[in-house]
């Protein structure tokens, strides 16, 4: 630890801020100013005592509390083996797989929640044990990732060490694996417990009127009641929640970081045993993850009660009937998307990439800017979407008619992800890399770059995917921005489902498959993408 | 020394790399350019379609006749609209906004959105609608009135929409306040809790996975509150075509929504803004209302699609509620709602 901060100090002071300096303003202005414009705005002396007084938003706390460590906890365990499955072997599918656990976390809930919901039992209706299982469902991407990533660069020659002096399979999990995994764990519970805890359309859609969450709360105040001031007491609450219990975490994924050298690697089944195991999690993990999907590509394809392609061949089309038309135009919805895809992940990857070099390179305020960064995780989206409104309203900041400013609230929701996707790997370098560089005559700052900076290069490409990914379904924030022309496609999608009718129905789950096939070929491409950057990696 | 300069050169790259990022977005947004002087901005609800129908179509004619280009934005929700226009008060995001109905028009107004009185464009019934086969089959008559509701027969039967996050949610309570009266309709829910009635968050889960009219729905609650055009939207989207409603309307359960227009105060384009809002009420755009947001036009002189005088009920005397009223005890009566019908 000493040589290691001993190392750290002589590289340049300005290296830190400069790399902050992006990150700090781009949340700065885009995240910070919004919410604190808002809260000025609409706070009233009396308010915060009168939105916590409210009757029953004691028991809207306690059960959003109560579901997301639940939620949480399920989902840790249930995407455990399919990490582990993910990161360490190879057989035929495997990126298939991959996508299909990530797709129904970044399509937008409305969608695959309609699915899920038909085929939950109509006991389960309504009910908090629907919410968690939908929510285990949605969050199992969040582990098989973040774990994933950390589990594919550990090293195999440590486990196949202590195997060799005899250790059983559950030891070599319990005193190698796991320990080394666990700031891994603790970033993936973080997100999983920010997500479930903030969960709107899950908690809406499955869990019915009874069981709000606190984001379905606030939302009702500001959309329905008109209460803004309400809502942004109740948003300040969540955020307090959220950020002590991000930094709380932040701070054990620091201290839970074990430095180890080596590389990890993938490896096709060997044994009989080996292949049924494989086999096995594939199949299972397959059949969980592909069946809501399937019911959902299926609901495109059902019409009067028979099979029809009535809705694809419409879809798009001037007409549904003669004089009729819904105005939706997938092609353009689906280019535009995609356009706001690429510039949100090019905007988190630069923005993530950079604060995740300041925050592993800074030796104290390293954690403020991690902890910064995650806030917009834990805000209530209708906060965000009237605080931008009611910010960027006037020159030279009069923003909100602007098209960019919806990538870039995807920006915001993505950056953190690529964040925790990156920091344990940059973590886990032992110093003693750097110490050879500089034995090897290399300048503090080259060791740092040859080192830190490139051992990001392939999870970066990875997370460029999940950042396009989660742009292309996201229907937080951005829904709450008032917006010019034609929609992304969770919006289109949004609005066929809400219309009476088999066809508008049917084609917005058309839409949903489209929009389903393009997040995977997305995620697959950057897997794809970030294999081959392994295999340059191993060359060099 | 020389090595130092090298890495230096990497690390600048890498903040160059960021920095062009920066650089690309701001050259991108030169595509949003300031907005013509002879434009004007209609804030709509989402349902409001912004591209590629009739309703646009007639939209472009406006801008033919009178070189005032329109341009459509989407607010969300009718709810996030008004919230939203009462933030922006007097900086408002447009020059006219359509669609806030009877039971936020008090907020608008309150909140000093409008320029001038907004005006009414359109209308629409909250009403039970039921499913005409599943009556048929079991020789059972489907209820009347909010009171037969009640009844043993129609036990379970019934799925409505949580008032608290479901516009038509809210119009269905309204009208029972307004059956029962104020003091009355506490004593219905409970009777309506006790006869077995299911409450939905939102329209889409209450009409598509409970209800088990609609074509191609997966439910098996015959009745649903929805909108008297919903059985003309089950006509016109069904595949293959039909030419019956699957649907009725019980029409003396019906709730009377208005939708309001208006020019936004603050507006840079105030005479434009006046001239298409003239536009919004007359005939030429209001025909085109019924087939494309499912309301009617607020003149009855203006001539209705067939499936429409067909299949759509317009209740002689729907219920009714004043804005102010509405607005005064929404809250209140939501918040009643939850503990009767919820707890």
């Amino acid at each position: 630890m000493d040589r290691d901060r001993a190392a750290l100090n002589r590289l340049p002071r300005w290296l830190v801020p400069a790399l902050a300096a992006l990150p700090v303003v781009g949340l700065s202005l885009f995240f910070l100013w919004p919410l604190g414009t808002l809260l000025v705005r609409v706070l009233q002396p009396g308010s915060v005592g009168d939105a916590l007084r409210a009757p029953g938003l004691g028991q809207v706390l306690w059960f959003t509390l109560w579901q997301a460590v639940a939620s949480t906890a399920l989902t840790l365990v249930v995407g455990f083996a399919p990490a582990y499955l993910l990161a360490r072997y190879r057989f035929p599918g495997r990126r298939v797989l991959l996508a299909a656990v990530t797709v129904p976390f970044m399509l937008p809930t409305v969608v695959v929640g309609a699915a899920f919901l038909a085929l939950l039992p109509s006991a389960w209706h309504g009910t908090a044990r629907a919410v968690v299982v939908a929510h285990v469902f949605f969050n199992i991407a969040v582990v098989v990732r973040l774990v994933g990533a950390m589990w594919a660069v550990l090293p195999t020659d440590l486990t196949a060490a202590a195997r060799t002096l005899g250790a059983a399979p559950h030891q070599v999990l319990r005193c190698i694996v796991l320990p080394l995994l666990r700031p891994a764990l603790w970033a993936a519970a973080t997100v999983v417990f920010l997500f479930t805890f903030t969960s709107f359309g899950a908690a809406k859609l499955l869990g019915g009127p009874a069981n709000p969450t606190l984001e379905v709360e606030i939302a009702r105040r500001a959309t329905q009641l008109g209460d803004v001031d309400g809502a942004a007491v109740l948003s300040l609450l969540q955020l307090v929640v959220l950020g002590a219990v991000v930094w709380w975490s932040a701070r054990w994924q620091r201290r839970a970081t074990v430095q180890f050298a080596g590389s990890g690697s993938s490896r096709t089944a060997r044994s009989p045993g080996e292949r049924r195991f494989v086999a096995g999690v594939a199949a299972l993990t397959a059949a969980t993850m592909l069946t809501p999907l399937a019911v959902m590509v299926s609901r495109s394809l059902r019409l009067g009660g028979n099979w029809s392609l009535a809705a694809w061949r419409t879809l798009g089309a001037a007409e549904v009937r003669p004089g009729i038309s819904l105005g939706v135009d997938p092609l353009a919805s689906l280019s535009l998307s995609l356009r706001y895809a690429l510039v949100a992940a090019t905007l988190s990857v630069v923005a993530g990439g950079l604060a995740t070099l300041a925050i592993a390179t800074a030796r104290r305020h390293g954690r403020l800017l991690d902890v910064g960064l995650m806030l917009p995780l834990g805000t209530s989206a209708v906060t965000i979407g009237l605080g931008m409104l009611i910010t960027f309203d006037t020159a030279p900041v009069d923003w909100r008619a602007e098209w960019w400013l919806i990538p870039l609230g995807h920006a915001l929701v993505a950056t953190p992800f690529v964040v925790r996707a990156l920091l344990p790997q940059l973590r886990s370098i032992p110093a003693q890399q750097r110490d050879a560089a500089a034995t090897l005559g290399a300048s503090p700052l080259r060791a740092w770059f040859a080192i830190d900076v490139r051992r990001l290069a392939l999870p970066l490409l990875g997370s460029a995917g999940l950042a396009a990914a989660i742009s292309l379904g996201e229907f937080g924030a951005t829904t709450f921005l008032t917006r010019a022309g034609r929609e992304t496609m969770p919006i289109a999608i949004a609005r066929l489902l809400g219309r009476t009718g088999e066809i508008p129905r049917a084609q917005g789950f058309a839409m949903a498959t489209l929009l389903l096939l393009a997040t995977a070929i997305v995620i697959g491409g950057a897997e794809r993408a970030g294999e081959g950057g392994v295999l340059d990696a191993r060359r060099s | 020394m020389n090595r130092r300069t090298r890495t230096l050169g990497q690390v600048q790259k890498v903040l160059l790399a960021g920095l062009a990022g920066v650089v690309l977005l701001a050259a991108c947004s030169d595509d949003a350019g300031p907005a013509t002087p002879a434009a004007v901005t209609l804030v709509a609800y989402d349902s409001f379609p912004t591209k590629g129908t009739p309703l646009n179509d007639a939209l472009a004619t406006f801008t033919a006749d009178t070189g005032i280009a329109v341009r459509i934005v989407s607010a969300g929700d009718a709810g996030t609209m008004v919230t939203k226009a009462v933030l922006t008060a007097g900086n408002p995001e447009g020059d006219v906004m359509w669609g806030v109905d009877n039971t936020l028009l008090s907020a608008a107004t309150d909140g000093n959105v409008f320029e001038g009185e907004p005006v009414p464009v359109d209308f629409g019934d909250v009403c039970v609608n039921y499913d005409i086969a599943w009556f048929a089959e079991r020789g059972i008559a489907p209820p009347a009135t909010l009171d037969d509701l009640l009844l043993p027969e129609y036990a379970g039967l019934l799925v409505v929409q949580n008032p608290s996050t479901s516009s038509p949610g809210l119009a269905f309570l309204l009208a029972t306040v307004a059956n029962s009266g104020d003091d009355g309709w506490q004593q219905y829910w409970a009777g309506l809790r006790a006869n077995g009635v299911e409450v939905a968050d939102s329209w889409d889960s209450a009409y598509y996975e409970r209800f088990s009219g609609a074509g191609g729905s997966a439910g098996d609650k015959p009745l649903v509150v929805s909108y008297g055009s919903s059985p003309p939207a089950e006509v016109v989207f069904a595949d293959p075509p039909r030419t019956d409603a699957p649907t009725g309307v019980a029409e003396a359960t019906c709730f009377r929504q208005t939708e309001y227009a208006g020019v936004l105060r603050g507006t840079e384009h105030p005479a434009e803004a006046a001239q298409l809002l003239q536009f919004l009420l007359g005939e030429q755009f209001q025909q085109e209302l019924p087939l494309n947001l499912f309301v009617y036009p607020v003149s009855p002189d203006t001539p209705l699609p067939d499936v429409f005088t067909q299949f759509a009920v317009v209740p002689s005397d729907p219920f009714a509620i004043e804005p102010a009223t509405i607005a005064a005890n929404r809250q209140q009566w939501q918040d009643q709602w939850t503990e009767i019908v919820l707890r």
